[in-house]
């Protein structure tokens, strides 16, 4: 039926399945993807994503719009066309994202302790202790076995075949893991024939992981430690992948009133008395950790957390204080935070980034605005944002007031041409901009990478911004094992290809 | 000078509480001029205690109570020996960098009145200690000394529009009159023969950073530097970051707090 080639909207942009602007054919080891497709009528698709959406919607994978009465109701939409990553694609984006949370972790080690960066010149002092995301409450703490971001959700953004740029890092409480697994699971009942045409590396191993992860990093040498998941409990918007991940790890889902600190040792309240524990997946801001030492008036907390976390009896996921490495403020010098850690070039590039507390690129900005997009650097979720090549006039102006007033809390980058994914829209399937969400797991034993992710589209014809609260989608994302079969070569070309010794 | 020292606190719970979690700070601790002779830390109750250090440094100590209990007494008493110093303080743990101390917290909000004020107080003053003194000064004439109880919560800048401000108060405003002035400036909790006898609450003064002198003691209080009448015990932002008791407690009812400070000075060494 052609749908995807059919539409040139958003012809400038790299597509993920059709590759090159203009290209009306799938990139070649994807082509089975265009011939399911062509033969997969708009009808059927749109059945099986409403089946999907149902499932999401029974199970409560739902999310909370700010200032939406009826949040509650919302899941996120679902698109049934998955994005594909080529294995050797892959293969590449893993390396520098392996490099890009190490350096994330080797930043936080020494933001709170040697502070070696700051000695050295590579950051203004000024930008770590005027931040409230770095907090004194915590310096000079350090977590077991060293790690800080033991979850990391590095969001990118791709404009071509290798052209992937980091958006994002996400080193607190990164977010939408449950919807990676539950999109998974929904394809393979609703499309298994997909998973036949392609080797598909699974990502269901993620709770197992992840659970290796924690009990890697638990305090001392205990033998089978105990990990609980930590939720600030039901009313929480993230609270069914909170239960979903201690559900599927297997492990207890706690809220404060189950814990209790006594002599510098965090406890679990069961029926049958009191259990130690080693490791908290907590999923609560730190804020809120501790009343004793962050937010008095906090409910979600547990009394002597932070006491037993310096006493070095528990390891937190992921580690208090992690703010300052994923703070928007502190972007625009990961480049440089990389080179330093790692020694070498960065692999991962970041967005090109004006920070407007620089007079000349408060300059740039003021005179671009129409082509940049502006984001407060205290801001998320797509709030706080001006995308100028679709602002109105009047938009663009209340930016530029806001601009001059208080620049510094403002960063701008330049509008990406956004890759591209066919989406089924209300036309039919149509290009829609993505970004992608990979989850990064750091324990003793080292960094890895999950073979899957969030895909998030923005569904809207011609929309850059795909968060969830602005009307964004999600997409399954797909890693393969391999580039794809060759087509079928004839034997005398196989022939050919092995001669060379003259 | 030879301080001798007595602080006990009261809680008394109308419902009894199942339990007590409280992070103490009620420990002074050695720097070249201030040396702890003495010191002791008595709790009435069963407790268990384990010490450790807070993110700026200070020594705590966190005191774990199961219930019922229906109140507890916490007594701290002992010796220091101060050397006069001129308030410059030297060989205390530092481990936070002095720009850090030009944040605002919510009780040291930035505030236009107190900025202006604190414009005011320097001008005509070049050099930086002249201008810490002139600003304390003027923070001591601005307000009638207040000897009863802190009120919790109050933030500087409310503080700044009243009459009279208790200790706390006047090193919330001095602190927010300094980072005004870009001066890095911090909140001190300890003990001083400056208070009356039977204080409500430790003493509160502001400790600034002056480029080449290091961390100098300015008491607006006094309106002069703290010196050898004045042990220190813990070092924030504000006084929430350097309270004395930081507890949570589990279980119905209301509290009551009672709080007692007897400072002596003496010839010392």
């Amino acid at each position: 039926m052609g749908g995807v080639s059919g539409s040139m909207a958003l012809a400038q942009a790299f597509d993920e399945i059709m590759g090159q602007p203009g290209s009306s054919v799938p990139r070649a080891p994807l082509s089975p993807l265009g011939n399911w497709i062509d033969g997969t009528p708009d009808a059927e698709l749109r059945r099986r994503q409403e089946a999907a959406e149902a499932t999401f919607r029974q199970l409560g994978i739902t999310f909370a719009v700010y200032g939406d009465s009826d949040a509650s109701e919302r899941i996120i939409p679902f698109d049934i066309v998955p994005r594909i990553f080529l294995n050797s694609e892959w293969n590449r984006l893993s390396e520098g994202l392996i490099q890009r949370v190490q350096a994330i972790n080797a930043f936080l080690d020494d933001i709170y302790g040697a502070r070696r960066i700051l000695d050295e010149g590579i950051l203004p002092p000024d930008l770590i202790f005027g931040n409230p995301q770095f907090r004194p409450e915590i310096a000079g703490m350090r977590p077991p076995h060293g790690i800080w971001a033991h979850i990391c959700g590095i969001d990118l953004v791709r404009t071509g075949p290798d052209e992937f740029f980091v958006l994002e890092d996400n080193a607190r409480t990164p977010s939408g893991v449950s919807y990676m697994l539950e999109n998974r699971e929904a394809m393979l009942r609703l499309c298994p024939e997909l998973f036949r045409e392609f080797r598909v590396a699974a990502v269901d191993s993620y709770p197992d992981r992840l659970l290796e992860t924690m009990k890697s990093v638990a305090p001392g040498n205990v033998a089978a430690p105990v990990c609980v998941v930590l939720t600030p409990g039901h009313y929480n918007s993230a609270y069914y992948e909170h239960s979903f991940l201690a559900d599927s790890m297997g492990i207890e889902l706690v809220e404060a009133a189950d814990l209790v600190v006594d002599d510098d040792v965090v406890w679990m309240r069961t029926i049958a008395g009191r259990v130690k524990v080693d490791v908290i997946y907590r999923r609560i801001d730190d804020d809120y950790l501790d009343p004793l030492v962050f937010r008095p008036d906090s409910m979600l907390g547990v009394p002597g957390l932070i006491a037993a976390y310096a006493a070095g009896n528990v390891a937190l996921i992921n580690a208090p204080g992690n703010g300052i490495a994923d703070d928007k403020a502190i972007y625009s010098y990961m480049p440089e935070i990389v080179k330093f850690y790692s020694g070498s070039e960065p692999k991962l590039p970041n967005v090109e980034t004006w920070r407007c507390r620089e007079p000349q690129a408060l300059k740039y900005v003021l005179d671009n605005l129409e082509k940049v997009v502006v984001k407060l650097v205290d801001g998320s979720g797509g709030y706080g944002m001006l995308v100028g090549p679709t602002a109105s006039k009047a938009e663009v102006e209340t930016f530029r007031a806001a601009l001059i007033a208080e620049p510094h809390r403002y960063i701008a980058q330049p509008t990406l041409a956004l890759s591209t994914v066919p989406t089924l829209a209300d036309s039919g399937l149509a290009p829609r901009h993505v970004d992608f969400r990979p989850f990064v797991l750091t324990g003793s034993r080292g960094v890895q990478v999950v073979p899957g992710g969030l895909t998030r589209v923005a569904l809207k014809e011609g929309s850059l911004v795909v968060n969830s609260s602005q009307g964004g989608g999600t997409k399954d994302s797909f890693v393969l094992m391999d580039d794809g079969a060759p087509p079928p070569a004839p034997p005398a070309q196989t022939q050919m290809q092995s001669q060379g010794i003259g | 000078m030879r301080l001798t020292i007595d602080h006990r606190t009261v809680y008394r719970f109308s419902e009894p509480q199942a339990r007590l979690t409280q992070l103490l700070r009620l420990s002074p601790e050695d720097t070249y001029d201030q040396s702890v002779t003495g010191w002791s830390l008595h709790v009435d109750c069963d407790a268990r205690m384990r010490e450790g250090r807070d993110g700026f440094g200070n020594k705590v100590t966190m005191l774990y109570v199961e219930g019922p209990i229906t109140g507890i007494e916490i007594a701290v008493s002992g010796e220091v020996l101060t050397n006069p110093s001129h308030g410059v303080v030297n060989g205390a743990a530092e481990p936070l960098p002095p720009p850090l101390f030009l944040r605002a917290t919510p009780l040291t909000e930035r505030d236009d009145a107190i900025a202006a004020f604190a414009n005011d107080a320097v001008a005509g003053e070049n050099d930086p200690v002249a201008r810490m003194h002139a600003l304390n000064g003027a923070v001591r004439k601005q307000f009638t000394l207040d000897e009863g109880r802190p009120v919790s919560g109050r933030t500087a800048a409310e503080a700044f529009g009243l009459k009279t401000a208790t200790s706390r108060d006047l090193a919330h405003i001095l602190a927010t009159a300094a980072r005004s002035l870009n001066v890095p400036a911090r909140y001190v909790s300890g003990y001083s023969t400056v208070d009356a006898d039977d204080a409500p609450a430790p003493h509160g003064w502001v400790e600034v950073h002056i480029d080449g002198l290091g961390w100098v003691a300015f008491d607006p209080w006094t309106g002069i530097c703290a010196d050898e009448a004045y042990a220190r015990i813990a070092v924030a932002l504000d006084a929430a970051g350097a309270a004395p008791v930081a507890g949570s407690r589990l279980g119905e009812g209301d509290e009551e707090m009672d709080v007692d400070v007897h400072v002596e000075g003496g010839e010392g060494q």
